[in-house]
């Protein structure tokens, strides 16, 4: 989540208190991305040095502070909105490298690991879900959890298939040590770790 | 209390060497009020355990018991009007009977359980009318949409004093949209009458509406989620 353009967007609306800023951007998501002053103040000082927004000059800091969007901002924005998010590369996805090396440790049930995170990622579901049953009229936070609860609902999906194939394979349990190199990552240098 | 409880059940299918085991020794316990969710690959006995938990089949070993009466001890005709009395199922294509109307299809069970047509009708709509289709009730299966087709099947799974609700893949034919709605119809049936449910599905988005979620795998339960805490650990600051 962009703080940066969650910010213009915010400021988008007209001139805002980095406080009110704050507790806007809090409530538009259903508090699922909780935000501290400093992370607040600090986005602020970056947009106003790069030209984004303009602080008010009454010399007020803190959360008086009062701060618009200049049209170098609005642009920054509009343009943001409209760029696709790098999804390109595969991150190094640490639940993908635990089956993978489960797949290889000797001794080791790979079905059973893949199990344990099956059961944890549905009940971090069962969490998100009961948030959203709970709060089924703030679209926003509804927006959020959908997003979290697909994101999660994909894992599990991976998982079941990693579980079937390993079931097909025969390697049902336990392989010999690893006789090669785990496939290599395919990322774009400067791609997030 | 326990509404429905599997004691240490296993089913086997065919014989000698056709033999397959579809249920090994499986426990279950759902209380009323109670969502459980079942999950597990294709041929894990997800279905099966649904059939015989409603006394669509027998198990091979163990016992079942429905508000606390074991099965096995029923006679036919007694198990027959727990089926319609108590036990309400809810499948994936819906098993609406198409000559007949939402209203009819509802009001049906209760016909059947000796009801009278007039009375039955009106429960009947009360059900439909819990759903939001009391508007649609003289409508023919083939006028719903798949959306309005299930919630008709829930609405005939939850009339009258059913306690029990057993639904098989319950939204595998809709849209993400009507399948969330109908998981969230099913939730608050169990809640709002105090009925135990059983889902049986492979979408862990609909298992997440369950307070329990059990997984088969190979006919046995082999994991199953721990009670849900609440949502402060996920709303933390930094969290996420």
């Amino acid at each position: 989540m962009s703080v940066r353009h969650a910010m213009l967007a915010l400021l988008s609306e007209g001139p805002k208190y980095g406080l009110q800023l704050r507790e806007e951007f809090e409530a538009r998501t259903g508090e699922v991305w909780p935000l501290n002053v400093g992370q607040v103040y600090t986005t602020l000082q970056r947009l106003e040095r790069d030209g984004l927004v303009e602080s008010d000059d009454s010399g007020a800091e803190g959360p008086q502070k009062g701060f618009q969007i200049t049209a170098a901002g609005e642009r920054e924005l509009a343009e943001w909105l409209r760029t696709p998010p790098d999804l390109s590369s595969p991150p190094r996805d640490e639940l993908v490298m635990k089956v993978l090396v489960a797949l290889r440790l000797p001794g080791t049930d790979v079905r059973e690991v893949v199990q344990a995170h099956r059961r944890y990622l549905v009940q971090l579901m069962q969490q998100w879900t009961k948030i959203k049953e709970a709060e089924a009229d703030d679209l926003g936070l509804v927006l959020a959890v959908d997003a979290e609860l697909f994101r999660l609902d994909s894992v599990i999906r991976w998982l079941d298939m990693a579980d079937a194939r390993i079931s097909r394979a025969g390697a049902g349990v336990t392989l010999p040590a690893a006789t090669g190199p785990l496939p290599k990552q395919r990322r774009k240098a400067g791609t997030r770790p | 209390m326990s509404m429905l409880e599997l004691r240490r059940v296993s089913k086997i299918y065919g014989e000698g060497a056709a033999q397959v085991q579809a249920l090994a020794d499986v426990s279950l316990s759902v209380d009323a009020g109670s969502m459980v969710a079942v999950m597990g690959p294709s041929g894990s006995g997800k279905s099966t355990l649904l059939t015989i938990a409603g006394s669509l089949e027998e198990p091979t070993e163990g016992a079942v018991l429905v508000d606390g009466r074991a099965l096995a001890q029923m006679s036919r005709p007694a198990k027959a009007q727990l089926r319609r009395r108590v036990v309400g199922y809810v499948f994936q294509d819906f098993n609406l009977l198409p000559g007949l109307t939402a209203i009819e299809n509802v009001s049906l069970p209760l016909e059947l359980d000796g009801r009278p047509a007039r009375k039955a009708r009106s429960i009947g709509l009360q059900a439909l009318e819990q759903l939001g289709l009391a508007e649609r009730s003289s409508q023919y299966p083939d006028q719903l949409s798949g959306g309005e087709r299930q919630r008709v099947a829930i609405a005939r799974a939850i009339v009258g004093e059913r306690r029990l609700l057993l639904a098989d893949e319950p939204s595998g034919a809709l849209d993400s949209t009507n399948a969330e709605a109908v998981m969230r119809l099913l939730h608050d049936a169990c809640k709002q009458k105090s009925m135990a449910a059983v889902v049986v599905t492979h979408d862990a988005q609909l298992a997440s509406w369950a307070d329990r979620v059990v997984f088969l795998r190979d006919g046995r339960v082999v994991d199953q989620t721990s009670p849900v805490p609440g949502p402060e650990s996920l709303l933390a600051p930094g969290q996420a």
